[in-house]
């Protein structure tokens, strides 16, 4: 099938019904799967890891902070990619996509600044630091809350489709910096990343795996939430044709 | 069996407890919504067919 071709019969999702059929085919699997994946992931890192010579067993924390650190970055890069194709192509599924996003990368967010709270306050001595990754986390939780706060307050929604999406390519900058405040700055108090495809840069082999399978459980988890809650806002959209239909007709 | 967690063990349950609760309530808003909103358009769909 030729490029063209393969990219035509994905913009066939973008019809609604078949988006929910197909979905509503896929969700039983990817509940399953997350919550296989998730229950696996941290009972293997909670009860069979052992603690780090020197964070002790505070490490354990790592299994919920990196994976939902790592979704609420790429939950808004997805909502940024779907904004970018309601701007261009107009596609309503796509707007209705991100933002049923934004409130899975919200509370990821949220997950990931209070676990490192909790975790700094015994290994840094302060539950916050205004440290380039933790400013820019909360800038981007921020974000988060603007974002969905104007989905809330324009009626319209075609308006709040356009005006939703120039908020996410602005608010792209600080999950990106976010990302690589500790490349770009160098400095304060948060390491480097956990994992990277360096292998010399990731964690000890004996937390790599149970970290993984978590991380696994988080994307597959973010995955399900996205399409069932798109499957709501679309019925909820259509909810609102069906009144002004009925409205229109009395 | 409970893992001795040492000295930090308030730390390490608080991290979970607070994220497991998180992640739970997002699931439980998710589906409530959803099933509230799909019996809403069922509704509004059966009385648009009865009303023609």
């Amino acid at each position: 099938m030729a490029a063209s071709e393969k990219l035509n019969s994905l913009w066939s999702y973008a019809n609604p019904r078949k988006f929910l059929a197909v979905t509503e085919r896929m969700l039983p699997g990817l509940w399953a799967l997350s919550g296989a994946c998730l229950i696996v992931g941290l009972i293997w890192g909670f009860f069979l890891t052992p603690d780090d010579y020197r964070q002790g067993s505070t490490v354990k924390i790592i299994y919920l902070h990196v994976p939902s650190a790592l979704m609420a970055i790429n939950g808004w890069l997805m909502m940024l990619v779907m904004s970018l194709i309601w701007l261009i192509r107009r596609h309503h599924v796509s707007a209705l996509a991100a933002r049923a996003a934004a409130p899975i990368g919200a509370t990821m967010t949220v997950i990931a600044l209070v676990t490192g709270a909790i975790w700094g306050q015994p290994m840094w001595g302060t539950w916050w630091a205004w440290d380039p990754r933790l400013t820019s986390f909360l800038i981007l939780f921020l974000f988060y809350l603007g974002y969905m706060a104007l989905w809330s307050a324009i009626e319209e929604p075609d308006t709040a489709a356009d005006l939703t999406s120039v908020l996410c390519l602005v608010g792209s900058v600080f999950a990106l910096l976010s990302r690589y405040a500790v490349n770009f700055w160098n400095q304060g108090l948060h390491q480097g990343a956990s994992l990277s495809l360096d292998k010399k840069e990731n964690v000890a082999d004996v937390f790599y795996i149970p970290l993984l399978v978590c991380i696994a459980g988080f994307v597959l988890l973010f995955i399900a939430l996205v399409f069932y809650r798109t499957g709501t806002e679309i019925r909820a959209r259509r909810i609102r044709a069906l009144e002004a239909r009925e409205r229109a007709g009395a | 069996m409970m893992p001795d967690l040492g000295k930090y063990a308030d730390t390490v349950l608080s991290a979970y407890g607070a994220s497991i609760l998180l992640l739970i309530g997002l699931v439980a808003i998710s589906l409530w919504r959803g099933r509230r909103v799909r019996a809403e358009m069922d509704a509004l769909e059966k009385r648009m067919r009865r009303d023609g």
